[in-house]
């Protein structure tokens, strides 16, 4: 018998091996998309898969990544930045009470199934979310303050006028209002579709953007192809894109070296460079809208004392951390939200780097003896932290030489985030990617009374600063509102719950001879303009 | 025979049970909420508690595991959190993944893996025997990861012969039927594809191939040492017979019964998925599906995932016990 299995075996080993060369031989077409008349595919490597593709249903940016090419929002963001421009809907008008608003819609427009878009649609649209309930449109009640009934709920009535004027009427003024509806999640949907998908909707999503949905292989691959009826004319360039999950950094960029990727998302800092030399690949810069801090818990003794809080601040190297981990790419932070957001007070002086001056605020709140405290180190890259373990470390030395003894530890990162939510953490890591553009959306959310127990990991807690930022949050008058955000700025920056460390430019790579890829500070770009020189 | 295998299925039974328990436990004395890593860092109280109540997370632990048994018992395996999709559903494409690499893998250990034992023992303290023992001892001590980045390296950017990621040429797909891609694209006749598929089964097939070509080449060879001492060995090369078939066909046949259970060991442990290697090399299979469902605390998907991959484990046991009889007569099982 086991001459038979001998011979079994080796035939299979020849079999193998021979449509192995088979194989090498066969495939030649490396399908770069400049061979002429063949279709041009864009593949987009990146780093996990989406949850679904109904946007309004997710929050996570892998998701919003495909869906911003499948869906399209009433108004949209800049091409690089958070401004509002014109969408789905032409024109706009709101009332002098900031009360309501009246959309003009683009007329002709077809959803992918055939179905008209007008501004029935746009209705049923939102009569879908603002039915929803608990966690079913997460972002639609955290934009808008909860669903239909809810006491906080800011849209008090959408209703078409026409075929093509949908008006929006508010309860009260909402200064983000215009840019709550450029996000990802509220991306315009097919109500046919939706409605007869019900649940599944996710895996067959239909809007009216420049690309249609093919076909979703989990955990691997997304493809979507040319949408040939779309509105815009021209667009979009490519045939399909392929959206393929690639975990680990480092084997997405060997990808797009051997040309198996068009584009890597997520490239390490100290892989830039690399790239930057190599003539057949060029780098992608994000423009910056993340910060990266320290999070010092406030109701945790000793950083109940803004000494102590404000010690920590100067006793910390942030441009040594910048250099040293971020490769440059990244700016030293001093407020809670990065320069280009509209509101940003650009005269706060930030913290020094002064060991001297941090031993001398520890000796004023009684602790020139120094203490000892844990310092919690994020376990997860992220593009606002590429190597928490490492930022730790350097922050661990700065605190010895003023004298304050920090053990880092860390968790597996759904845990880190549980337990310093709790308030167990006396010093932590951590980020925000911003949502919408909108110092709201960094300050409200991050450091307002309001959210402790919720995004205010530090349980930071200020009266005056409340008032602030609510007040903030319906001023319409563009100007008054930066003044306030400003006002705030100092506040916390006097207060200093956290130590700002960074906010980072992530970084992308992709083939040479790839144009018009424009990324987008909110992560999700739209690839109607990429095309293949 | 029929005998034992029915007593050992029914054995299986509270192997499984047992292990369901052991999973829901370790799932849920681990800190973090299954609702608030799905609505993410932005999430507010009063979302995370209506998820809670939503998924029956607030229920106590044991209304939860035996709703989960009950649903078991009728062949449910649940529902995934994170996409609403049902374990049973969503779980075989991974499983047809981790198939189709963990037996390639399998196939290449085996081959090279038994042959270096056989000419390590038959060849004692040659050069071969010390280059090859040599090579086990740093394949089985390689860490996959590094060895996976330098294959990509090597073969994919440098020599550029060989592809570094994923199951298939995403620019040119394969419509599958089955979800193992080597059996479809032969169904379909579409050999150019085979042929790219095959090559997408080389760099994580030899990484994951590794550490048990390493093992069974150890124990291969240890084993035969073992046998080549005997004295039916001795008398049947007095007899005159050639060396070759006295090592293959009558060496072998004793030795190769410890080697067998290594080798089911390390199928069943491949199948289990291997992380780094699927993360390394993008392959979509089952290790890295219940891997990114922990990250999750998507319960349902890591509790019936474990199960499925514990089953399996099982089987193949079963299985290779079986083949001790068939290979060896002297083994019965009454």
């Amino acid at each position: 018998m086991s001459k038979k299995k001998l011979w079994s075996l080796a035939l299979l080993t020849m079999l193998v091996l021979s449509t192995i060369l088979a194989g090498c031989q066969s495939d030649s077409s490396d399908g770069n998309g400049e061979n002429n008349g063949e279709p041009k595919i864009l593949v987009f490597g990146r780093g996990g898969d989406s949850v679904s593709l109904d946007p309004a249903t997710v929050t996570d940016g892998e998701s919003f990544k495909v869906t911003q090419n499948i869906f399209e929002t009433l108004v949209n963001f800049g091409k690089q930045d958070t401004e509002i421009n014109p969408g789905l809907a032409k024109k706009w008008e709101p009332s002098e009470d900031g009360l309501t608003y009246t959309f003009e819609l683009e007329e002709g427009i077809k959803f992918h199934d055939g179905t008209d878009f007008n501004a029935e649609a746009v209705v049923a649209n939102f009569e879908r979310w603002a039915n929803g309930s608990g966690e079913d449109f997460y972002y639609y009640s955290s934009m808008f303050g909860g669903y239909k009934g809810d006491e906080g709920h800011v849209i008090e009535s959408v209703t078409a006028d026409g075929d093509y004027k949908v008006v929006f009427k508010l309860k009260r003024p909402q200064a983000p209002f215009l840019k709550n509806l450029a996000m990802s999640p509220f991306g315009i949907a097919s109500p046919k579709a939706f409605e007869e998908q019900g649940e599944k909707f996710g895996d067959n999503p239909v809007g009216t953007g420049p690309f249609k949905f093919v076909e979703w292989k989990r955990n691997d691959s997304i493809t979507i192809e040319k949408n040939e009826d779309y509105w815009v004319k021209d667009l979009p360039k490519l045939d399909k894109v392929v959206f393929k999950a690639i975990p680990d950094n480092s084997a997405r960029l060997n990808a797009l070296n051997t040309g198996e990727i068009d584009l890597a998302d997520g490239v390490n800092p100290a892989d830039g460079k690399s790239v930057e030399g190599n003539s057949e690949l060029q780098l992608f810069e994000r423009p910056s809208m993340n910060v990266g801090y320290l999070g010092l818990t406030s109701t945790r003794p000793p950083f109940d004392k803004v000494e102590v809080r404000q010690a920590i601040n100067h006793a910390i190297d942030k441009q040594a951390i910048v250099d040293a981990f971020f490769e440059g790419r990244a700016e030293v932070a001093k407020n809670p939200m990065p320069p280009v957001i509209s509101g940003y007070n650009d005269d706060i002086p930030g913290y020094d780097f002064d060991p001297a001056k941090a031993k001398a605020l520890l000796a004023e709140a009684g602790l020139a003896e120094g203490f000892e405290m844990e310092l919690w180190a994020m376990p997860v890259p992220r593009p606002y932290m590429p190597d928490g373990q490492k930022v730790a470390e350097v922050i661990q030395s700065n605190l010895a030489d003023v004298g304050i003894k920090a053990k880092i530890v860390t968790f597996e990162w759904a845990t880190y985030l549980e337990k310093a939510r709790n308030g167990e953490a006396d010093a932590f890591m951590l980020g925000w990617t911003g949502d919408n553009g909108d110092a709201d959306n960094f300050l409200y959310v991050l450091l307002d009374k309001d959210n402790i127990g919720s995004n205010n990991y530090s349980y930071y807690s200020n009266d005056e600063l409340h008032d602030i930022l609510i007040e903030a949050q319906s001023e319409v008058d563009e100007d008054k509102r930066n003044e306030l955000y400003g006002q705030a700025q100092e506040i916390i920056f006097e207060d200093a719950p956290w130590v700002p460390l960074a906010h980072s430019t992530p970084l992308l790579a992709g083939k040479a001879n790839l144009v018009g890829f424009k990324p987008h500070p909110t992560g999700s770009d739209k690839l109607a303009e990429v095309d293949f020189k | 025979m029929l005998h034992y295998i029915g007593r050992r299925l029914l054995q299986l039974i509270p192997v499984l049970l047992g292990m369901t328990f052991v999973v829901f436990m370790i799932i849920r004395a681990i800190p973090g909420d299954p609702a608030q890593v799905i609505l993410g860092q932005q999430a507010t109280k009063e979302a995370i508690e209506a998820l809670r109540a939503k998924l029956g997370l607030d229920n106590p632990w044991y209304v939860q595991y035996f709703d989960y048994l009950g649903g078991l018992l009728k062949g449910d395996l649940g529902e995934s959190l994170r996409t609403t999709t049902p374990v049973s559903e969503e779980i075989w494409p991974y499983l047809a993944a981790t198939f189709e690499l963990s037996l390639f893998a399998v196939l290449i250990a085996v081959i090279v893996g038994v042959n270096a034992g056989i000419i390590s023992a038959w060849f004692q303290n040659s050069w071969f025997d010390y280059t090859a023992m040599i090579l086990a001892l740093v394949g089985v001590s390689m860490p996959i990861f590094w060895l996976g980045l330098m294959m990509q390296y090597i073969f994919g950017i440098e020599l550029g012969i060989l592809p570094t990621t994923g199951r298939e040429e995403v620019r040119n797909p394969i419509d599958s039927m089955t979800n193992l891609y080597v059996l479809d694209t032969i169904l379909q006749g579409r050999f150019d594809q085979l042929g790219i598929v095959l090559k997408h089964l080389v760099l994580p097939g030899l990484a994951l191939a590794t550490i048990p070509m390493a093992i069974i080449a150890r124990m291969t060879r240890s084993s035969m040492l073992d046998v080549m001492r005997s004295d039916y060995v001795r008398t049947a090369r007095a007899k005159g017979q050639k060396m070759f078939w006295v090592v293959y066909k009558h060496a072998l046949k004793n030795a190769i019964i410890p080697v067998l259970t290594i080798i089911g060991l390390q199928m069943g442990l491949l199948l289990g998925g291997a992380i780094l290697t699927e993360s390394i090399f993008a392959w979509p299979g089952v290790g890295r599906y219940i891997y990114e469902a922990i990250n999750f605390r998507d319960y349902p998907v890591i509790q019936s995932g474990i199960l499925v991959v514990a089953f399996i484990f099982v089987m193949i046991n079963l299985f290779i016990d079986i083949l001790y009889s068939l290979i060896d007569p002297r083994i019965k099982y009454d």
